[in-house]
Protein backbone atom coordinates (compact mmCIF):
# COMPACT_ATOMS: atom_id res chain seq x y z
CA UNK A 1 0.00 0.00 0.00
CA UNK A 2 2.95 2.35 0.47
CA UNK A 3 4.08 1.99 -3.14
CA UNK A 4 6.73 4.64 -3.79
CA UNK A 5 5.54 4.84 -7.42
CA UNK A 6 2.30 6.43 -6.22
CA UNK A 7 4.07 9.59 -5.09
CA UNK A 8 6.67 12.00 -6.45
CA UNK A 9 9.12 13.83 -4.24
CA UNK A 10 11.63 16.56 -5.00
CA UNK A 11 13.77 19.17 -3.27
CA UNK A 12 13.86 22.62 -4.82
CA UNK A 13 14.23 26.21 -3.61
CA UNK A 14 14.83 25.05 -0.02
CA UNK A 15 11.62 23.02 0.13
CA UNK A 16 11.06 19.28 0.41
CA UNK A 17 7.87 18.52 -1.52
CA UNK A 18 5.84 15.33 -1.86
CA UNK A 19 3.06 15.04 -4.44
CA UNK A 20 0.37 12.39 -4.22
CA UNK A 21 -0.06 11.56 -7.89
CA UNK A 22 -3.63 10.24 -7.92
CA UNK A 23 -5.30 12.47 -5.33
CA UNK A 24 -3.47 15.62 -6.37
CA UNK A 25 -2.58 16.45 -2.76
CA UNK A 26 0.64 18.42 -2.22
CA UNK A 27 2.71 18.40 0.96
CA UNK A 28 5.70 20.44 2.07
CA UNK A 29 7.57 18.24 4.53
CA UNK A 30 10.60 18.20 6.77
CA UNK A 31 13.60 16.22 5.60
CA UNK A 32 12.75 13.36 7.96
CA UNK A 33 9.43 12.67 6.18
CA UNK A 34 11.13 13.13 2.81
CA UNK A 35 13.54 10.33 3.74
CA UNK A 36 10.99 8.22 5.57
CA UNK A 37 8.53 7.69 2.70
CA UNK A 38 11.10 5.38 1.09
CA UNK A 39 10.82 3.10 4.15
CA UNK A 40 7.05 3.08 4.62
CA UNK A 41 6.51 -0.16 2.72
CA UNK A 42 9.15 -1.88 4.88
CA UNK A 43 7.61 -0.94 8.22
CA UNK A 44 8.63 1.07 11.27
CA UNK A 45 11.40 -1.27 12.46
CA UNK A 46 13.31 -1.01 9.19
CA UNK A 47 12.72 2.74 9.13
CA UNK A 48 14.21 3.05 12.62
CA UNK A 49 17.18 0.95 11.60
CA UNK A 50 17.75 2.80 8.33
CA UNK A 51 17.32 6.34 9.62
CA UNK A 52 18.58 6.17 13.21
CA UNK A 53 22.00 7.50 12.23
CA UNK A 54 20.34 10.72 11.05
CA UNK A 55 17.24 11.25 13.23
CA UNK A 56 16.05 10.62 16.81
CA UNK A 57 13.92 7.49 17.21
CA UNK A 58 11.04 9.45 18.73
CA UNK A 59 10.98 11.75 15.71
CA UNK A 60 11.02 8.81 13.29
CA UNK A 61 8.03 7.32 15.14
CA UNK A 62 6.15 10.63 15.03
CA UNK A 63 6.88 11.09 11.34
CA UNK A 64 5.80 7.50 10.64
CA UNK A 65 2.45 8.16 12.34
CA UNK A 66 1.96 11.35 10.35
CA UNK A 67 2.53 9.56 7.06
CA UNK A 68 0.12 6.81 8.13
CA UNK A 69 -2.43 9.50 8.93
CA UNK A 70 -2.03 11.11 5.50
CA UNK A 71 -2.55 7.70 3.91
CA UNK A 72 -5.74 7.12 5.91
CA UNK A 73 -7.04 10.55 4.89
CA UNK A 74 -6.49 9.73 1.22
CA UNK A 75 -3.76 12.34 0.86
CA UNK A 76 -0.75 10.11 0.25
CA UNK A 77 -0.10 6.80 -1.56
CA UNK A 78 -3.53 7.02 -3.18
CA UNK A 79 -4.29 4.06 -5.43
CA UNK A 80 -4.30 4.66 -9.22
CA UNK A 81 -7.41 5.96 -10.93
CA UNK A 82 -8.75 3.85 -13.78
CA UNK A 83 -10.21 5.30 -16.95
CA UNK A 84 -13.38 3.28 -16.32
CA UNK A 85 -14.03 5.46 -13.25
CA UNK A 86 -14.38 8.51 -15.48
CA UNK A 87 -17.07 9.59 -17.88
CA UNK A 88 -14.78 10.96 -20.56
CA UNK A 89 -16.69 12.86 -23.22
CA UNK A 90 -18.65 10.61 -25.50
CA UNK A 91 -20.19 13.62 -27.20
CA UNK A 92 -18.90 15.46 -30.24
CA UNK A 93 -19.17 18.94 -28.83
CA UNK A 94 -17.14 21.87 -30.17
CA UNK A 95 -16.50 24.71 -27.74
CA UNK A 96 -13.49 26.59 -29.08
CA UNK A 97 -12.21 27.72 -32.46
CA UNK A 98 -8.89 29.15 -33.53
CA UNK A 99 -9.86 31.40 -36.44
CA UNK A 100 -7.03 31.93 -38.90
CA UNK A 101 -8.31 35.24 -40.16
CA UNK A 102 -5.01 35.90 -41.92
CA UNK A 103 -2.57 33.59 -43.62
CA UNK A 104 -0.27 36.50 -44.16
CA UNK A 105 2.22 38.20 -41.88
CA UNK A 106 4.31 41.36 -41.66
CA UNK A 107 7.16 39.64 -39.83
CA UNK A 108 9.43 36.85 -41.03
CA UNK A 109 10.17 35.00 -37.79
CA UNK A 110 12.72 32.29 -38.48
CA UNK A 111 11.07 29.62 -36.34
CA UNK A 112 7.46 30.27 -37.38
CA UNK A 113 5.52 26.99 -37.51
CA UNK A 114 3.17 28.85 -39.87
CA UNK A 115 5.96 29.13 -42.47
CA UNK A 116 6.21 32.91 -41.98
CA UNK A 117 2.45 33.22 -41.95
CA UNK A 118 1.20 31.35 -45.00
CA UNK A 119 1.04 27.83 -43.46
CA UNK A 120 2.74 26.30 -46.52
CA UNK A 121 -0.02 27.66 -48.78
CA UNK A 122 -0.71 30.94 -50.52
CA UNK A 123 -1.05 34.18 -48.59
CA UNK A 124 -4.74 34.88 -48.04
CA UNK A 125 -7.23 36.50 -45.69
CA UNK A 126 -10.45 35.04 -44.29
CA UNK A 127 -13.63 36.57 -45.69
CA UNK A 128 -16.47 37.73 -43.45
CA UNK A 129 -18.67 35.03 -44.99
CA UNK A 130 -16.31 32.21 -44.00
CA UNK A 131 -15.86 33.73 -40.53
CA UNK A 132 -19.61 33.95 -39.96
CA UNK A 133 -20.05 30.38 -41.15
CA UNK A 134 -17.41 29.31 -38.63
CA UNK A 135 -19.26 31.03 -35.77
CA UNK A 136 -22.54 29.40 -36.83
CA UNK A 137 -20.74 26.04 -37.01
CA UNK A 138 -19.49 26.64 -33.45
CA UNK A 139 -22.82 27.57 -31.87
CA UNK A 140 -24.66 24.76 -33.67
CA UNK A 141 -22.13 22.13 -32.61
CA UNK A 142 -21.62 23.30 -29.03
CA UNK A 143 -24.43 21.28 -27.46
CA UNK A 144 -25.18 22.46 -23.93
CA UNK A 145 -21.88 24.34 -23.57
CA UNK A 146 -22.60 27.97 -22.82
CA UNK A 147 -19.08 29.42 -22.74
CA UNK A 148 -17.58 29.41 -26.22
CA UNK A 149 -14.14 30.66 -27.23
CA UNK A 150 -12.82 32.18 -30.41
CA UNK A 151 -9.17 33.13 -30.83
CA UNK A 152 -8.28 35.39 -33.73
CA UNK A 153 -5.03 34.01 -35.01
CA UNK A 154 -2.80 33.94 -38.06
CA UNK A 155 -0.44 34.78 -39.59
CA UNK A 156 -1.07 38.22 -38.22
CA UNK A 157 -4.79 38.73 -37.49
CA UNK A 158 -4.53 42.52 -37.37
CA UNK A 159 -3.83 42.42 -41.12
CA UNK A 160 -7.54 41.55 -41.39
CA UNK A 161 -8.80 43.81 -38.62
CA UNK A 162 -12.06 44.84 -40.31
CA UNK A 163 -13.11 41.18 -40.50
CA UNK A 164 -12.16 40.67 -36.83
CA UNK A 165 -14.47 43.54 -35.88
CA UNK A 166 -17.33 42.27 -38.03
CA UNK A 167 -17.04 38.78 -36.56
CA UNK A 168 -17.05 40.06 -32.98
CA UNK A 169 -20.23 42.03 -33.71
CA UNK A 170 -21.77 38.99 -35.39
CA UNK A 171 -20.77 36.75 -32.47
CA UNK A 172 -22.42 39.09 -29.99
CA UNK A 173 -25.60 38.99 -32.07
CA UNK A 174 -25.64 35.19 -31.83
CA UNK A 175 -25.30 35.15 -28.04
CA UNK A 176 -28.94 35.91 -27.27
CA UNK A 177 -30.35 33.78 -30.06
CA UNK A 178 -28.42 30.69 -28.95
CA UNK A 179 -27.97 31.49 -25.22
CA UNK A 180 -24.19 31.43 -25.53
CA UNK A 181 -21.35 33.50 -24.11
CA UNK A 182 -18.47 34.23 -26.48
CA UNK A 183 -14.99 34.78 -25.10
CA UNK A 184 -12.92 36.45 -27.81
CA UNK A 185 -9.12 36.50 -27.71
CA UNK A 186 -6.45 37.62 -30.17
CA UNK A 187 -2.79 36.76 -30.75
CA UNK A 188 -0.67 39.47 -32.38
CA UNK A 189 2.92 40.32 -33.27
CA UNK A 190 2.11 43.94 -32.25
CA UNK A 191 3.37 45.57 -35.49
CA UNK A 192 0.01 47.15 -36.34
CA UNK A 193 -1.02 48.17 -32.82
CA UNK A 194 -2.15 51.79 -32.62
CA UNK A 195 -4.46 53.65 -30.25
CA UNK A 196 -7.59 52.81 -32.24
CA UNK A 197 -6.81 49.09 -32.34
CA UNK A 198 -5.65 49.03 -28.70
CA UNK A 199 -8.92 50.62 -27.55
CA UNK A 200 -10.91 48.13 -29.59
CA UNK A 201 -8.98 45.14 -28.21
CA UNK A 202 -9.33 46.41 -24.66
CA UNK A 203 -13.06 46.71 -25.07
CA UNK A 204 -13.71 43.44 -26.90
CA UNK A 205 -10.99 40.88 -26.17
CA UNK A 206 -10.97 38.86 -22.94
CA UNK A 207 -7.30 38.12 -23.47
CA UNK A 208 -4.64 39.38 -25.85
CA UNK A 209 -1.41 37.48 -26.50
CA UNK A 210 1.45 39.75 -27.60
CA UNK A 211 4.48 38.12 -29.20
CA UNK A 212 8.00 39.35 -28.45
CA UNK A 213 11.01 37.25 -27.54
CA UNK A 214 12.66 39.31 -24.81
CA UNK A 215 15.91 41.24 -25.06
CA UNK A 216 16.46 43.32 -28.20
CA UNK A 217 19.34 41.17 -29.47
CA UNK A 218 17.35 37.95 -28.99
CA UNK A 219 14.12 39.29 -30.48
CA UNK A 220 15.75 40.91 -33.49
CA UNK A 221 17.74 37.80 -34.35
CA UNK A 222 14.60 35.66 -34.62
CA UNK A 223 11.82 38.15 -35.42
CA UNK A 224 12.83 40.37 -38.36
CA UNK A 225 10.40 42.46 -40.38
CA UNK A 226 9.76 41.78 -44.07
CA UNK A 227 12.74 43.98 -44.96
CA UNK A 228 15.06 42.04 -42.67
CA UNK A 229 15.34 44.60 -39.89
CA UNK A 230 14.73 43.77 -36.24
CA UNK A 231 11.25 44.38 -34.86
CA UNK A 232 12.09 45.22 -31.22
CA UNK A 233 12.28 49.01 -31.52
CA UNK A 234 9.09 49.01 -33.57
CA UNK A 235 6.94 46.94 -31.21
CA UNK A 236 8.15 47.70 -27.67
CA UNK A 237 6.66 51.23 -27.55
CA UNK A 238 3.39 49.80 -28.90
CA UNK A 239 3.31 47.05 -26.27
CA UNK A 240 4.04 49.60 -23.54
CA UNK A 241 1.12 51.66 -24.77
CA UNK A 242 -1.11 48.58 -24.86
CA UNK A 243 -0.18 47.47 -21.33
CA UNK A 244 -0.62 51.00 -20.01
CA UNK A 245 -4.18 51.12 -21.38
CA UNK A 246 -5.08 47.49 -20.62
CA UNK A 247 -5.81 48.02 -16.93
CA UNK A 248 -6.74 44.85 -15.05
CA UNK A 249 -7.80 42.86 -18.10
CA UNK A 250 -5.87 39.77 -19.13
CA UNK A 251 -2.95 39.87 -21.51
CA UNK A 252 0.16 37.76 -21.94
CA UNK A 253 3.52 38.77 -23.31
CA UNK A 254 4.51 35.57 -25.06
CA UNK A 255 8.10 34.83 -26.00
CA UNK A 256 9.76 31.90 -27.71
CA UNK A 257 13.19 30.71 -26.66
CA UNK A 258 15.52 28.67 -28.84
CA UNK A 259 18.89 27.00 -28.36
CA UNK A 260 20.39 30.41 -29.13
CA UNK A 261 19.07 31.96 -25.90
CA UNK A 262 19.21 29.22 -23.32
CA UNK A 263 19.57 32.01 -20.73
CA UNK A 264 15.91 32.83 -21.38
CA UNK A 265 15.24 33.79 -17.76
CA UNK A 266 16.99 37.05 -18.68
CA UNK A 267 14.36 37.59 -21.37
CA UNK A 268 11.50 37.04 -18.92
CA UNK A 269 13.14 39.53 -16.55
CA UNK A 270 13.51 41.93 -19.49
CA UNK A 271 9.73 41.71 -19.93
CA UNK A 272 9.27 42.56 -16.27
CA UNK A 273 11.74 45.44 -16.41
CA UNK A 274 9.82 46.83 -19.38
CA UNK A 275 6.67 46.83 -17.25
CA UNK A 276 5.19 43.74 -18.91
CA UNK A 277 4.11 41.72 -15.89
CA UNK A 278 2.00 38.92 -17.37
CA UNK A 279 4.50 36.72 -19.13
CA UNK A 280 4.91 33.44 -20.93
CA UNK A 281 8.04 31.97 -22.51
CA UNK A 282 7.86 28.80 -24.57
CA UNK A 283 10.45 26.44 -26.05
CA UNK A 284 10.59 26.64 -29.84
CA UNK A 285 8.70 23.97 -31.78
CA UNK A 286 10.64 23.31 -34.97
CA UNK A 287 12.44 20.76 -37.10
CA UNK A 288 15.26 19.15 -35.12
CA UNK A 289 17.66 19.95 -37.97
CA UNK A 290 17.28 23.71 -37.59
CA UNK A 291 20.37 25.29 -35.98
CA UNK A 292 18.24 26.96 -33.29
CA UNK A 293 16.26 23.78 -32.44
CA UNK A 294 16.22 22.49 -28.88
CA UNK A 295 17.96 19.13 -28.82
CA UNK A 296 18.59 16.55 -26.09
CA UNK A 297 21.98 18.06 -25.23
CA UNK A 298 20.24 21.32 -24.23
CA UNK A 299 17.75 19.82 -21.79
CA UNK A 300 19.84 19.93 -18.59
CA UNK A 301 20.83 23.53 -19.28
CA UNK A 302 17.19 24.52 -19.82
CA UNK A 303 16.11 22.79 -16.60
CA UNK A 304 18.75 24.78 -14.71
CA UNK A 305 17.41 27.93 -16.34
CA UNK A 306 13.85 27.19 -15.20
CA UNK A 307 15.19 26.73 -11.67
CA UNK A 308 17.06 30.04 -11.93
CA UNK A 309 13.89 31.73 -13.17
CA UNK A 310 11.91 30.25 -10.27
CA UNK A 311 14.41 31.73 -7.78
CA UNK A 312 14.16 35.17 -9.39
CA UNK A 313 10.39 34.82 -9.62
CA UNK A 314 10.06 34.13 -5.88
CA UNK A 315 12.19 37.19 -5.10
CA UNK A 316 10.08 39.47 -7.29
CA UNK A 317 6.73 37.98 -6.22
CA UNK A 318 7.50 38.79 -2.60
CA UNK A 319 7.60 42.47 -3.59
CA UNK A 320 5.24 42.53 -6.57
CA UNK A 321 2.37 40.06 -6.68
CA UNK A 322 1.31 41.29 -10.14
CA UNK A 323 4.26 39.54 -11.79
CA UNK A 324 3.05 36.36 -13.50
CA UNK A 325 4.86 33.61 -15.38
CA UNK A 326 2.32 31.38 -17.07
CA UNK A 327 3.92 28.05 -16.20
CA UNK A 328 4.43 28.92 -12.55
CA UNK A 329 0.71 29.57 -12.03
CA UNK A 330 -0.64 26.26 -10.80
CA UNK A 331 -3.89 26.54 -8.89
CA UNK A 332 -3.71 23.99 -6.09
CA UNK A 333 -7.13 24.80 -4.63
CA UNK A 334 -9.40 25.23 -7.60
CA UNK A 335 -7.64 23.69 -10.55
CA UNK A 336 -9.38 21.77 -13.32
CA UNK A 337 -11.43 18.64 -12.70
CA UNK A 338 -10.00 15.20 -13.31
CA UNK A 339 -11.79 14.82 -16.64
CA UNK A 340 -10.25 18.02 -17.97
CA UNK A 341 -6.85 16.90 -16.71
CA UNK A 342 -7.23 13.62 -18.53
CA UNK A 343 -8.14 14.99 -21.96
CA UNK A 344 -6.13 18.24 -22.02
CA UNK A 345 -6.72 20.84 -24.70
CA UNK A 346 -9.44 18.93 -26.57
CA UNK A 347 -7.80 19.47 -29.96
CA UNK A 348 -9.48 17.56 -32.76
CA UNK A 349 -12.83 17.48 -31.00
CA UNK A 350 -13.67 20.33 -28.59
CA UNK A 351 -11.09 22.64 -30.13
CA UNK A 352 -10.60 23.15 -33.88
CA UNK A 353 -8.73 25.54 -36.14
CA UNK A 354 -10.34 27.19 -39.18
CA UNK A 355 -8.33 28.27 -42.23
CA UNK A 356 -9.17 31.35 -44.34
CA UNK A 357 -10.95 29.04 -46.81
CA UNK A 358 -13.01 27.42 -44.04
CA UNK A 359 -11.13 24.14 -43.72
CA UNK A 360 -11.11 22.55 -40.27
CA UNK A 361 -7.98 21.14 -38.61
CA UNK A 362 -7.48 19.61 -35.13
CA UNK A 363 -5.63 22.75 -34.00
CA UNK A 364 -3.55 25.64 -35.31
CA UNK A 365 -0.37 23.57 -35.31
CA UNK A 366 -1.79 21.02 -37.77
CA UNK A 367 -2.94 23.60 -40.31
CA UNK A 368 -1.21 22.98 -43.63
CA UNK A 369 -0.81 19.23 -42.98
CA UNK A 370 -3.33 18.01 -45.55
CA UNK A 371 -3.83 14.57 -43.98
CA UNK A 372 -5.10 16.30 -40.84
CA UNK A 373 -7.84 18.27 -42.59
CA UNK A 374 -10.83 17.06 -40.59
CA UNK A 375 -13.69 18.82 -42.42
CA UNK A 376 -14.93 22.30 -43.33
CA UNK A 377 -17.19 24.88 -41.71
CA UNK A 378 -19.63 24.22 -44.58
CA UNK A 379 -19.83 20.43 -44.23
CA UNK A 380 -18.82 20.03 -40.59
CA UNK A 381 -16.43 17.33 -39.38
CA UNK A 382 -16.29 14.73 -42.15
CA UNK A 383 -13.23 12.75 -41.11
CA UNK A 384 -14.88 11.26 -38.04
CA UNK A 385 -12.25 8.53 -37.62
CA UNK A 386 -9.60 11.23 -37.15
CA UNK A 387 -11.79 12.94 -34.55
CA UNK A 388 -12.10 9.62 -32.69
CA UNK A 389 -8.33 9.19 -32.79
CA UNK A 390 -7.87 12.58 -31.10
CA UNK A 391 -10.62 11.89 -28.57
CA UNK A 392 -8.91 8.68 -27.50
CA UNK A 393 -5.57 10.41 -27.11
CA UNK A 394 -5.64 10.96 -23.34
CA UNK A 395 -3.38 10.22 -20.39
CA UNK A 396 -4.90 6.77 -19.93
CA UNK A 397 -4.12 5.74 -23.49
CA UNK A 398 -0.71 7.30 -23.97
CA UNK A 399 1.76 4.58 -23.12
CA UNK A 400 4.47 6.81 -21.71
CA UNK A 401 2.05 8.72 -19.49
CA UNK A 402 1.22 5.61 -17.47
CA UNK A 403 4.30 5.80 -15.27
CA UNK A 404 4.63 9.60 -15.27
CA UNK A 405 3.94 11.49 -12.04
CA UNK A 406 3.06 14.68 -13.96
CA UNK A 407 0.25 13.36 -16.13
CA UNK A 408 -2.56 15.11 -14.27
CA UNK A 409 -0.70 18.42 -14.52
CA UNK A 410 0.29 18.27 -18.20
CA UNK A 411 -2.68 16.21 -19.45
CA UNK A 412 -0.54 14.21 -21.81
CA UNK A 413 1.08 17.17 -23.51
CA UNK A 414 0.58 18.64 -26.95
CA UNK A 415 -0.66 16.35 -29.75
CA UNK A 416 1.18 18.41 -32.36
CA UNK A 417 4.48 18.27 -30.48
CA UNK A 418 4.08 14.50 -30.27
CA UNK A 419 3.24 14.20 -33.95
CA UNK A 420 6.05 16.41 -35.25
CA UNK A 421 8.63 14.68 -33.08
CA UNK A 422 7.51 11.05 -33.21
CA UNK A 423 5.14 10.82 -36.18
CA UNK A 424 2.28 9.83 -33.88
CA UNK A 425 -0.10 11.98 -31.82
CA UNK A 426 0.16 9.38 -29.06
CA UNK A 427 3.94 9.40 -29.20
CA UNK A 428 6.17 10.67 -26.46
CA UNK A 429 8.13 13.87 -27.11
CA UNK A 430 10.65 13.20 -24.36
CA UNK A 431 12.28 16.66 -24.41
CA UNK A 432 8.89 18.30 -23.96
CA UNK A 433 8.03 15.91 -21.14
CA UNK A 434 11.26 16.55 -19.26
CA UNK A 435 10.84 20.31 -19.49
CA UNK A 436 7.20 20.10 -18.43
CA UNK A 437 8.09 18.05 -15.36
CA UNK A 438 10.72 20.61 -14.38
CA UNK A 439 8.28 23.51 -14.88
CA UNK A 440 5.76 21.80 -12.59
CA UNK A 441 8.37 21.22 -9.89
CA UNK A 442 9.41 24.87 -10.15
CA UNK A 443 5.78 26.03 -9.99
CA UNK A 444 5.02 24.04 -6.85
CA UNK A 445 8.25 25.14 -5.19
CA UNK A 446 7.22 28.74 -5.94
CA UNK A 447 3.87 28.19 -4.23
CA UNK A 448 5.59 26.52 -1.27
CA UNK A 449 7.88 29.53 -0.87
CA UNK A 450 5.12 32.11 -1.18
CA UNK A 451 2.58 30.28 0.99
CA UNK B 1 1.32 17.87 12.17
CA UNK B 2 4.89 18.34 13.30
CA UNK B 3 6.71 17.45 10.09
CA UNK B 4 4.10 17.98 7.36
CA UNK B 5 2.42 21.07 5.98
CA UNK B 6 -0.24 20.21 3.43
CA UNK B 7 -0.50 22.78 0.63
CA UNK B 8 -3.40 21.09 -1.12
CA UNK B 9 -5.91 18.55 0.15
CA UNK B 10 -7.30 18.17 -3.31
CA UNK B 11 -9.01 14.92 -4.19
CA UNK B 12 -9.08 14.56 -7.95
CA UNK B 13 -11.41 11.59 -7.98
CA UNK B 14 -14.10 13.63 -6.23
CA UNK B 15 -13.93 16.19 -9.05
CA UNK B 16 -14.67 13.44 -11.57
CA UNK B 17 -18.21 13.13 -10.26
CA UNK B 18 -19.20 16.68 -11.21
CA UNK B 19 -16.43 17.27 -13.72
CA UNK B 20 -16.48 17.42 -17.47
CA UNK B 21 -18.98 20.27 -17.66
CA UNK B 22 -16.71 21.82 -20.30
CA UNK B 23 -17.37 25.40 -19.29
CA UNK B 24 -13.77 26.15 -18.32
CA UNK B 25 -11.33 27.79 -20.67
CA UNK B 26 -9.69 25.72 -23.38
CA UNK B 27 -1.24 22.65 -23.52
CA UNK B 28 -0.94 22.45 -19.77
CA UNK B 29 -4.06 22.75 -17.72
CA UNK B 30 -2.60 22.95 -14.23
CA UNK B 31 -2.77 26.72 -14.13
CA UNK B 32 -6.43 26.88 -14.98
CA UNK B 33 -9.40 27.46 -12.76
CA UNK B 34 -12.57 25.40 -12.52
CA UNK B 35 -15.66 27.50 -11.88
CA UNK B 36 -17.93 24.53 -11.21
CA UNK B 37 -18.64 24.99 -7.51
CA UNK B 38 -19.78 21.39 -7.11
CA UNK B 39 -16.16 20.39 -7.65
CA UNK B 40 -14.90 22.38 -4.68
Amino acid sequence: MYDINLIHKFYLNDKYVILDIYSGAVHVVDEIVYDLVDYMSKGLDEALEGLSNKYEACDIKTAFKEVEELYKEGLLFTEPIKETELDLSKYNIVKALCLHVSHDCNLRCKYCFASQGDFKGKRELMSVEVGKKALIFLVQNSGNRRNLEVDFFGGEPLMNFDVVKELVTYGRSLEKEYDKNFRFTLTTNCVLLDDEIIDYLNENMSNVVLSIDGRKSVNDEMRPTTNGKGSYDLIVPKIKRFVEKRGDKDYYIRGTFTSENLDFSEDVLDFYNNGFKKTSMEPVVTDQNEPYAIRPEHVERIKEEYEKLSREYIKIKKKDDDFLFFHFMIDLDQGPCLIKRSIGCGAGCEYLAVTPKGDLYPCHQFVGEEQFKIGTVFDGVTKTDLREEFKKSNVFNKKDCQECWAKFYCSGGCHANSYYNTGNINGNFEIGCELERKRIECAISVIANLD
Amino acid sequence: MKFVKTLSKRNLLKTAKHGGCGECQTCTVGNQKCENKKNH
